[in-house]
C-alpha cells in the first residue's frame, strides 16, 4: 500500500525503528512475477508502497527491520536490482515530527503578535526583539539613545552587508497620539523582513541599501497616551518655570527654529521648546544621522489628514529640488491610491498644511538629505487620532506602497 | 476680498452619505469671514442640489430606544482609545458630530480647522417633554494650533424637529494633563 507518511506517523512512535524502504527495478516480466511471489509471503509483513505490476514501473516496499536481510538476500540471489530509498524509516519520521513542531512554534511566536491591533510600548519592543531574532541574518536592533524618562530609543537596522551603505531613515510616532503610525511601522518592519528574498523590489533595495526604522520616536508620550491621556502629543520633559509638561518634538528641530508656526508657550501643544534639539528624542536622531553620514532619504510618519509632503514648513518658498520631489510625491500618492482608493494630497508642508518651524524634514533636507518626506496617514477627520484598529493593516499596506515607490527612486538615483 | 467687510469664499461641494458612499448630493455654498472680529461666526449660505436621504426609520428606532431606557444614558470615551464605537453608541456619536459641527461653525475663522476628536462623556438629561437632551463633554482638535480643546455642549434632539445646541462653552485644559 502507498500510504502517505503522515498517516503512518500519526499512528505510533517507535514501531518503524530500523525498517527500510527499498526501491526495486524489475527488468522484465519474469522479475515482476518474482516480486509478486514475494508479495504473497505474508510472514515477511511487507508493506508495498508501490505494488509490482509492470516491468517499467519501480516497486517501493517497506520491510520490517527483522526481515530486511532476508529480503535483500532473496533479491540478490535472483539478480533483481534494488536501491535503498529510506535507510531507517523511524529516523525520517522523527525528523519530520521535529520539523513540524519547530515550524508550529515559529508560527506561534511570530503570529502571536497581532498587527491589526494597537499595542503597548512593551509589546512593540518585544516584537522588535522577535523580528531581530527571527531574521537575524539581516535584521538587528540598535539603541540610539534614551527618552527623557529614560526609555530606550530602539531602531531596527535592515542590512544585508556592506559597510555603511547608503541608507533610508524611516520613523513613526514622533507625536504620540498618532497611534496608526507606530502600528503601521511595526507592520512595515515585519513586511520588509519577510519580503526580503521574495519581493524583487525589496530584495534589490536591501541588496544595495540599508533601512533604519524607528518605530516609536516618542516612547514617553506613547506610554502617556496609554496610561493617562490618549490625546497627548508632545514629549514628557519638564519645562522650567511652568506647570505644563512637554515639547512638540516636531517643532524642536534646527530648521527655522523660533520662527512662525510654533509656540513659545510651554502649555501649548506646538511648544517649540527652550532651544533647538533641547529634546533628547530629537537630539538622538540628529546624532545618529550625523554619525552615520550616509543617509539618503528621511521619511517620517504622522497622522491624520492623508497628506504626502516635502519641505519646507518653516518657509513658504520652494526647495531647490521641488520638481523632482513633487513628481516623486505624486507617484507615491498614486501608488497609495492604487490599493484602496485612499487619496493623499501632495505638496510642501507650508502650502499644504500650515507654516510650521522646527520640523524634522526641513532639518534633514537642509542637512543634505534630498529625499525628505512627511506622511500624514488616515483618516481625514472622521476618527482622526482614534482610528479604528481594523484600519491599521489597510493603512500600513497602502502607505507601504508609497514608501516603496520613494525608496525605489532613491535606490535608482544615487547621489 | 471685500473691502471693509471680510473675505468671501465660493465653494462647490459634494456631500457623501457616511453610511452609503454611493449616495451623494452636490452643494454650493458661500462663506463670509468677517474682518477682524473673532467673536462673530462666518456667514454661511448654501444650496443643496438634490435631496438628502430620508432617515425617519432610523430616527424613530433611535428615539424609541432612548425613550425606553430605564435609566438615563451615560457613556464615556466614544470612540475608545482603539477607535471602537459600540453599535448602540453610533447614533450618540453622530448626534455629537452634528452638534459639534454647529459649535465649530460658531467658532471658526480663516485660521482654524476643527474636527471632533472624541466624546469624553455624555449624560442624558431627563426631560418632561418629547425632546431628548444630552449633555456632552467633547474634545475638539484644532489643526493649526494642534490643540485639543474640551468643550461642553447641551444638545436637544427630536425626530421631527432635528438638532439644537442650546448651550455650549469652551472648557479650560488642565495643566497636568
Amino acid at each position: 500500500s502507498s500510504r502517505p507518511l503522515f498517516e503512518i506517523f500519526s499512528e505510533n512512535l517507535l514501531i518503524y525503528c530500523r525498517d527500510q524502504v527499498l526501491r526495486i527495478k524489475a527488468r522484465n516480466e519474469e522479475e515482476v512475477k518474482q516480486l509478486q511471489l514475494l508479495e504473497s509471503l505474508e510472514h515477511l509483513e511487507l508493506d508495498f508502497w508501490i505494488n509490482p505490476s509492470a516491468a517499467a514501473l519501480p516497486v517501493d516496499v517497506r520491510i520490517p527491520a527483522h526481515n530486511v536481510q532476508a529480503v535483500k538476500a532473496f533479491l540478490e540471489s535472483q539478480g533483481i536490482a534494488y536501491s535503498i530509498l529510506i535507510e531507517d524509516l523511524q529516523a525520517v519520521l522523527d525528523k519530520e515530527k521535529q520539523d513540524m513542531a519547530y515550524s508550529q512554534q515559529k508560527e506561534r511566536s511570530s503570529s502571536s503578535f497581532n498587527y491589526g491591533t494597537y499595542h503597548t510600548l512593551d509589546d512593540i519592543y518585544a516584537e522588535l526583539d522577535h523580528l531581530a531574532s527571527e531574521y537575524s541574518s539581516f535584521v538587528s536592533k540598535l539603541q540610539i539613545g534614551e527618552s527623557y524618562e529614560k526609555r530606550p530609543l530602539y531602531v531596527l537596522k535592515f542590512s544585508t552587508g556592506g559597510s555603511r551603505r547608503p541608507a533610508i531613515w524611516l520613523d513613526a510616532g514622533i507625536h504620540s497620539r498618532e497611534w496608526v503610525t507606530q502600528a503601521s511601522a511595526i507592520w512595515m518592519a515585519k513586511k520588509i523582513a519577510s519580503d526580503y528574498g521574495k519581493d524583487p523590489s525589496i530584495t534589490s533595495l536591501l541588496n544595495n541599501m540599508d533601512i533604519f526604522l524607528l518605530t516609536v520616536s516618542n516612547p514617553d508620550g506613547y506610554v502617556f497616551t496609554h496610561t493617562t491621556n490618549r490625546m497627548w502629543r508632545k514629549t514628557r520633559s519638564r519645562n522650567a518655570g511652568s506647570l505644563c509638561v512637554g515639547v512638540d518634538p516636531n517643532r524642536n528641530w534646527d530648521a527655522g527654529f523660533g520662527g512662525p508656526g510654533a509656540s513659545s508657550n510651554p502649555c501649548s501643544d506646538s511648544y517649540r521648546g527652550p532651544s533647538a534639539n533641547s529634546e533628547v528624542e530629537v537630539r538622538s536622531v540628529v546624532n545618529f544621522i550625523k554619525n552615520h553620514g550616509n543617509i539618503k532619504a528621511f521619511l517620517t510618519l504622522h497622522s491624520y489628514s492623508q497628506l504626502l509632503m516635502y519641505p519646507y514648513g518653516y518657509k513658504c518658498t520652494q526647495p531647490a529640488d521641488y520638481a523632482e520631489l513633487n513628481a516623486l510625491g505624486r507617484a507615491a500618492a498614486s501608488s497609495i491610491r492604487s490599493l484602496y482608493g485612499t487619496t493623499f494630497t501632495v505638496g510642501s508642508i507650508c502650502t499644504t498644511i500650515y507654516q510650521a518651524s522646527g520640523g524634522s524634514i526641513d532639518w534633514s533636507y537642509d542637512y543634505g538629505i534630498k529625499y525628505s518626506f512627511a506622511f500624514e496617514l488616515r483618516d481625514t477627520g472622521r476618527y482622526g487620532f482614534v482610528l479604528p484598529a481594523s484600519q491599521i493593516i489597510p493603512t500600513a499596506e497602502e502607505t507601504w506602497l508609497g514608501l516603496k515607490k520613494i525608496m525605489e527612486h532613491v535606490r535608482d538615483n544615487p547621489y | 476680498d471685500i473691502d471693509d467687510v471680510g473675505h468671501k469664499y465660493y465653494l462647490e461641494l459634494v456631500l457623501e452619505d457616511v453610511l452609503d458612499k454611493d449616495s451623494t448630493v452636490n452643494c454650493t455654498a458661500e462663506v463670509l469671514y468677517h474682518l477682524g472680529s473673532k467673536n462673530v461666526a462666518p456667514d454661511v449660505q448654501f444650496t443643496l442640489e438634490g435631496e438628502l436621504k430620508n432617515t425617519d426609520e432610523a430616527d424613530n428606532v433611535f428615539y424609541n430606544q432612548i425613550k425606553s431606557l430605564e435609566k438615563e444614558l451615560v457613556a464615556e470615551n466614544i470612540p475608545d482609545s482603539h477607535g471602537n464605537v459600540s453599535p448602540e453608541m453610533e447614533p450618540i456619536r453622530r448626534l455629537a458630530w452634528v452638534a459639534s459641527g454647529y459649535v465649530i461653525w460658531q467658532n471658526s475663522t480663516e485660521n482654524t480647522k476643527f474636527h471632533l476628536a472624541q466624546i469624553k462623556r455624555v449624560k442624558q438629561v431627563k426631560r418632561s417633554d418629547e425632546y431628548l437632551e444630552f449633555d456632552y463633554m467633547v474634545l475638539l482638535h484644532e489643526m493649526v494650533s494642534q490643540e485639543i480643546i474640551p468643550w461642553q455642549m447641551t444638545v436637544l434632539w427630536h425626530p421631527q424637529h432635528g438638532v439644537q445646541v442650546t448651550q455650549d462653552s469652551r472648557q479650560p485644559k488642565h495643566a497636568s494633563e
